[in-house]
């Protein structure tokens, strides 16, 4: 499947398994929360890349214990009016200082990726039938930024003389 | 007034050029209306009854000559001649066509403003009193901290999809709240401790709608310094708990409400301890630089005028007189008055204003004003900075244009929703109520008589007409299909919070203007002298006289009224609730 991972289309290398598939002997893998938390021995031995996949109620200090694990950490939107997950995302970047992947899926559409890229996430599994090219426009709406997020720590007014 | 640099002027056309491309996918069908509407609403466009609205944005109300002078280009070119004042000091367009809004847009971002968000599940306009940096009262001028406030908020990443709407009210005055920051989702209320240093109390989670609740303190005295980090932990804390389920249960207030004030408070803090004294909190350089655009402009060194306001309204000529008493205030330079230009004349939409109106007033303002003018949350115009021995003059010119009305605060100064002429939610007719109560109340020695007391009124209980808070408030309700209104007393927006109690059960379209009628007679017989306003009387007495007042069939019946049970079990079905 195609996505969007640091403003370029790309093949998602990883295997998305629900709580009942076998854990294969290798190969990128992520995980519900759950199964990482009841696998977690397993996984830390798995020699593809790791993943936990949470749900937008799912708080990020519930996963904070398990990111020296992880490579990928998806968060879902299950609605794009659901905007937990912009908190979710800025306080696994600032808070808890994840560096790996961060990745939003659901219902991920164009007009939300530039408020996503500034709270930290990294790549986007666009709603089905959204063209991922017209995507990667969005990311370039706004030139400048108020406030301080993720992705630039001081807000304006600390970068710019004005 | 704040002037764009480079920088907000190149974000506001960004965000034009954005929409402009968010409306030529819609009309393709590359996005549905469901995955448009939340982009329209953070661009202000609600879908109403006839057409599309475009709300607009006046930062803390504050407009200048050439801004208003478009505002009047935008309505006699893409809207009917007029635009409506709104509760949150914004302008509305009530005929508007969406494929216009792109050009309606530019047009705007050309004379420094916007529509963002002015509506949708984010912060929205952070509105002041409406006598900012002029009140003889103020401590301290609170718009550079609204303005600080809107540059934080604008376009912020992780609050852009919460719960529900977020507002914010800010007032620099400690004694005369006149932002009614005890019902916003924030309210700032700068003061100053016993060493000299100013402070924010900050209050949380007030609203009206179908909840009304006055807000709870949670900062007794908030570092100036420390404002946005504060902000901040509040918004996070909302963005993860504030409920999603139910947009009726989603506003702050239901979560400072469900945990308690204390623990709220105690989430903040967590929140807060791990972000405050960090980079996001603002520079002394900062606040100096938005300071410099409200440093007031060359006010002339004059003696002062008190005396003379004083004798103005007692002389000879009886409606200036009228005039100037009702809609005068002190202006802390000597020399200088505070003028409310009250949009409600007799006969008209509160807070409606034709092009022509608006043109002339952007014209009144250069002359009389420095071309400055506020919008007030009672959906009036403020002329700031009128030379005291010009208000002959200026009243002169206004009386031809029909806005010389001298109602400000009186009964007749009515906030009135849109309601069924315009709104799809609405359950009953307002405007039509507005303007009949107006007529009945049309003498002004009768008014003045009756003295301040103020009427506020929805068409059902989103409440956008604030009346809760009306020392009168009525409701317009739906009862098997017929128009029906609900009369409250008691409410009261400043520093006296409080939320109106229902009276009794609710009249019929006929019946309401005779009730608020006899309520008012009610009040004059039993005030102990002209000087006890009404909400004082109604204070002192209680309600019951008020209601044998107002049901006089049914002096005898003593059971209680089955209204307040009526009302909340109206159902409303859309979330695009209009007149805030
Ligand atoms: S939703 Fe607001 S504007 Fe519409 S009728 Fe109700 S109170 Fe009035």
């Amino acid at each position: 499947m195609l996505i969007i991972q640091d403003r370029a289309i790309v093949d998602d290398s990883f295997t998305h398994l629900d709580d009942d598939t076998p854990i294969p002997s290798a190969g990128d893998v992520t995980v519900t929360l759950s199964r990482l938390q009841s696998e977690r021995e397993r996984l830390a031995q798995h020699t593809g890349r790791v993943g936990v996949r949470l749900k937008s109620d799912q708080l990020p200090t519930d996963v904070a214990a398990e990111l020296p694990l992880l490579d990928l950490i998806m968060v879902e939107f299950p609605k794009f009016t659901d905007g937990r997950g912009y908190t979710t995302g800025r306080l696994l970047r600032d808070r808890y200082g994840y560096q790996g992947e961060l990745r939003a899926f659901g219902h991920v559409l164009r007009d939300q990726l530039f408020y996503m890229a500034r709270c930290g996430y990294t790549s986007f599994v666009m709603a089905p039938g959204r063209s991922l090219e017209s995507a990667l426009e969005a990311f370039n709406d706004f030139s400048q930024s108020y406030q301080a997020a993720a992705d630039e720590r001081r807000p304006l007014f600390r970068r710019i003389a004005r | 007034m704040y002037q764009y640099d480079e920088i907000d002027q190149r974000l506001v056309e960004e965000r034009a050029a954005q929409f402009r491309g968010q409306v030529a996918r819609r009309l393709a069908g590359e996005i549905t209306e469901d995955e448009f509407k939340p982009l329209r609403l953070q661009n202000g466009v609600y879908m109403q009854l006839h057409a599309y609205m475009l709300r607009i944005a006046i930062p803390y109300g504050f407009l200048t000559s050439r801004r208003l002078r478009r505002l009047a280009h935008i309505a006699r070119t893409y809207d009917k001649g007029y635009g409506h004042l709104s509760t949150r000091q914004n302008i509305q367009f009530n005929w508007i066509k969406l494929v216009d809004v792109p050009d309606i847009l530019d047009e705007l971002a050309d004379v420094q403003m916007h529509s963002i968000q002015t509506s949708g599940n984010c912060i929205r306009n952070t509105t002041a009193d409406a006598y900012a940096g002029v009140a003889r009262d103020e401590i301290e001028d609170p718009r550079p901290w609204c303005e600080l406030i809107r540059q934080w908020s604008t376009f912020h990443p992780e609050f852009a999809f919460l719960p529900r709407k977020f507002k914010i009210a800010v007032t620099g005055a400690p004694d005369e709240d006149r932002a009614a920051v005890r019902f916003h989702d924030i309210g700032l209320r700068i003061l100053e401790n016993a060493e000299g240093q100013r402070g924010f109390e900050v209050i949380v989670g007030g609203g009206l709608g179908r909840t009304p609740l006055v807000g709870e303190v949670i900062h007794e005295f908030l570092p100036q310094a420390s404002l946005i980090s504060y902000l901040e932990a509040i918004l996070r804390v909302y963005n993860l708990f504030g409920r999603r389920d139910n947009k009726f249960k989603a506003r702050i207030k239901i979560l400072v409400d469900a945990l308690g004030a204390a623990e709220f408070k105690r989430l903040v803090d967590e929140e807060w301890a791990l972000i405050k004294d960090s980079a996001i909190d603002v520079t002394e350089e900062e606040l100096e630089r938005i300071r410099r655009y409200f440093i007031p402009a060359a006010y002339e060194e004059l003696p002062s005028s008190d005396a003379r306001l004083a004798s103005f309204s007692l002389g000879k000529d009886r409606a200036f007189g009228q005039w100037v008493r009702n809609n005068t205030r002190h202006h802390k330079v000597p020399g200088y008055t505070i003028v409310t230009i009250a949009v409600k004349a007799p006969g008209q939409p509160p807070g409606d204003l034709t092009h022509e109106q608006m043109d002339a007033l952007a014209d009144l303002s250069e002359r009389y004003t420095q071309g400055r003018l506020v919008v007030t949350h009672a959906q009036n115009l403020v002329l700031p900075d009128v030379k005291t021995e010009d208000l002959p003059a200026l009243h002169a010119e206004l009386l031809p244009l029909g806005l010389a009305t001298a109602n400000a605060g009186k009964l007749t100064d009515i906030i009135c929703c849109p309601g069924l002429d315009y709104c799809t939610l609405a359950n009953a007719t307002s405007i039509p109520i507005a303007e009949a109560i107006s007529a009945r109340f049309d003498d002004v020695d009768y008014l003045n008589d009756i003295g301040d007391v103020s009427l506020k009124m929805s068409g059902c209980i989103n409440a956008c007409g604030h009346h809760h808070i009306g020392n009168i408030g009525v409701l317009g309700i739906d009862k098997r299909g017929e128009e029906f209104y609900q009369l409250m007393l008691g409410g009261a927006p400043g520093n006296d919070a409080a939320i109106g109690k229902i009276l009794g059960p609710a009249f019929a379209k006929h019946e309401i203007v005779d009730a608020v009628d006899r309520v008012i007679q009610r009040y004059l017989t039993l005030r102990e002298s002209p000087d006890e306003p009404f909400i004082d009387a109604l204070r002192r007495v209680g309600l019951e006289p008020f209601k044998e007042a107002a049901y006089p069939d049914a002096k005898k019946d003593k059971r209680p009224a089955a209204s307040a049970r009526a009302a909340s079990a109206t159902t409303v079905a859309a979330p695009e609730t209009q007149g805030t």
